[in-house]
């Protein structure tokens, strides 16, 4: 175990602080990582942090007076200012943690849907939204009888805006969308969709899941009110996300989960809420995975996020412009202009679940299905794609293996 | 690893010997598998005696799930509703021949799970087979 490296600028020396990427698969291949949308490798330095709380500082947070809890909790805290600042956050008040994107969004549904949203409300979603995006709402439509309005996909994979511009003057209370496709990788004008649905006066939420990882994001620059992300598509552990909220709308929402930590006071029979942002953390917290999460921010911050953003953009059309020599394979979405570092496409004649498994044995971990996106596949009417991602440590050389992989599923099975 | 896509797979999936759906049918049931999205559709004839006398499948997915089909529906016809009942996953991997990691057994098992489903008259099928 050792500390990451100060980054030189060099996104080819960037693999040696990832030690999953040296490994070998069971064919005996190298691997070649191609499946960051579904979750980053991590590097050392973020192993290091969760390493060092648990053999030195292994504590829990907030209410100890010993040394170790002093530590445990500074550690934590501090982990939250980073991250904070990371997203443009006006103050570490706005930064709760959840277990993942997921559960930031299901806080929502919960906590300010409950309160907020009444028989007839209309709540905005599009049609590229991941199950994370689109069942907490469905939950929430099926008991409060609140209405669903999607705003629709374009053929060429792009938010038909000027379908939005009609349901906006249907006056939602809310409009949640994707900030970037998992599927058809199209980065979204999350700044125009939230100006417009707050000129519409509904409150905004943006899954930043995948464009978090990827490129530079600031709460403040969008003005969205809530953003949920996951740590670990973005070189942190598994276990913890975040949920940033607009203060002012944290202040005015019931609780999520009760218990400890979450309290101020508590009678037998009532309960007064604690601060932000701890009024939304019931319950010891993730505590050695923040810490990562902190690490991975500072790794991130380290090589720069206009950096890694120009570094995803040219692998994604290296990754296009090959792919599409290929005239048996098809690819879904946009042009490399206005996408993020994922590519799903179809293989003529081949199921994407058996073009996964032969890319393994080269070693090229893709990921097939529906990518949590059913409905989705279903605009684009087809049942499952392959889908190959990219992330800081992936090269040109990646891709071309994955092209030679591809050639051979086709000989073999197409 | 190759043996996963051993020639009986591939030829079985690229031209299977049991596409198809019957109507009228004496069974039928449908299912996916919601990790992949994978559906099949199994149809069965019998006779009086309560033996397959004709079985078709449709759908899509994987050359897993669709080479399992058609073998499957192979390996039934002539046997007895009862005993079809009585078919296990080992039944399956014997007729596939090959060994599968817990994902693709899913692809694999598919088909069995909606055959029994269809014959046991079940509102769904279920992994317990």
């Amino acid at each position: 175990m050792k500390d990451c490296k100060q980054f030189t600028g060099d996104f080819d020396t960037l693999k040696a602080e990832f030690p999953t990427l040296w490994r070998k698969v069971s064919s005996g291949a190298d691997l070649v990582y191609l499946d960051s949308a579904a979750t980053s490798q991590k590097p050392d330095c973020v192993l290091q942090a969760m390493d060092e709380y648990y053999r030195l500082s292994n504590a829990n947070i907030h209410r100890g007076i010993h040394t170790l809890a002093e530590e445990a909790t500074a550690a934590y805290e501090n982990a939250r200012k980073r991250i904070a600042a990371f997203i443009g956050a006006a103050s570490s008040k706005e930064v709760v943690f959840t277990r993942n994107a997921t559960e930031a969004i299901n806080l929502i549904a919960y906590s300010w849907g409950r309160k907020n949203l009444n028989a007839g409300d209309i709540v905005v979603l599009s049609e590229m939204e991941h199950h994370a995006n689109l069942v907490p709402w469905q939950i929430l439509a099926e008991e409060r009888d609140i209405r669903l309005e999607f705003i629709p996909v374009t053929a060429e994979g792009l938010l038909d805006m000027e379908s939005y511009q009609e349901i906006l003057a249907l006056e939602p209370k809310l409009v949640s969308f994707t900030h970037m496709s998992n599927v058809l990788g199209t980065i979204n004008p999350a700044k125009e969709i939230i100006s417009q649905a707050k000129a519409a006066g509904a409150v905004t939420l943006l899954d930043a899941a995948q464009s978090l990882p990827h490129f530079p994001v600031d709460v403040a620059d969008l003005d969205a009110d809530f953003l949920a992300f996951s740590g670990h598509k973005m070189c942190g552990p598994t276990g913890v996300g975040v949920l940033y909220g607009r203060e002012a709308l944290l202040r005015d929402m019931p609780p999520f989960l009760g218990g400890g930590d979450m309290i101020r006071k508590v009678y037998l029979r009532s309960f007064v809420s604690n601060e932000l942002p701890y009024k939304f953390e019931a319950g010891t917290g993730a505590i050695a995975e923040v810490i990562g999460l902190g690490a991975a921010v500072d790794f991130l911050s380290g090589i720069g996020m206009d950096n890694v953003d120009a570094h995803g953009r040219e692998i994604t059309q290296y990754a296009m412009q090959v792919l599409d020599e290929l005239p048996w394979l098809h690819i879904l979405g946009p042009g490399a202009d206005k996408r993020g570092g994922v590519v799903a496409f179809t293989l003529d004649g081949v199921h994407p679940h058996d073009v996964a498994q032969i890319l393994d044995w080269d070693g090229v971990a893709v990921r097939a299905g529906h990518h949590c996106a059913m409905p989705l596949h279903e605009r684009f009417s087809v049942p499952a794609t392959t889908r190959a991602s990219f992330y800081i440590y992936n090269s040109h050389n990646d891709v071309d293996v994955l092209v030679e992989s591809l050639r051979k599923v086709k000989k073999m099975l197409g | 690893m190759d043996d996963l896509y051993r020639e009986l797979i591939i030829e079985r999936n690229r031209s299977p010997h049991f596409r198809g759906e019957l109507e009228p049918n004496d069974y039928t049931f449908q299912d996916e598998n919601p990790l992949c999205g994978d559906n099949i559709r199994i149809d069965v004839r019998t006779d009086d005696a309560g033996f397959i006398t004709e079985a078709a499948f449709s759908g899509h997915g994987c050359a897993i799930s669709q080479a399992s089909s058609d073998l499957l529906i192979e390996s039934v016809i002539g046997k007895s509703v009862e005993d079809v009942k009585k078919m296990t996953k080992e039944d399956v991997l014997d007729l596939l021949g090959i060994e599968l990691g817990p994902v693709r057994l899913k692809c694999a098992l598919l088909p069995l799970k909606v055959i029994k489903a269809g014959l046991y008259g079940m509102g769904e099928a279920t992994d317990t087979l």
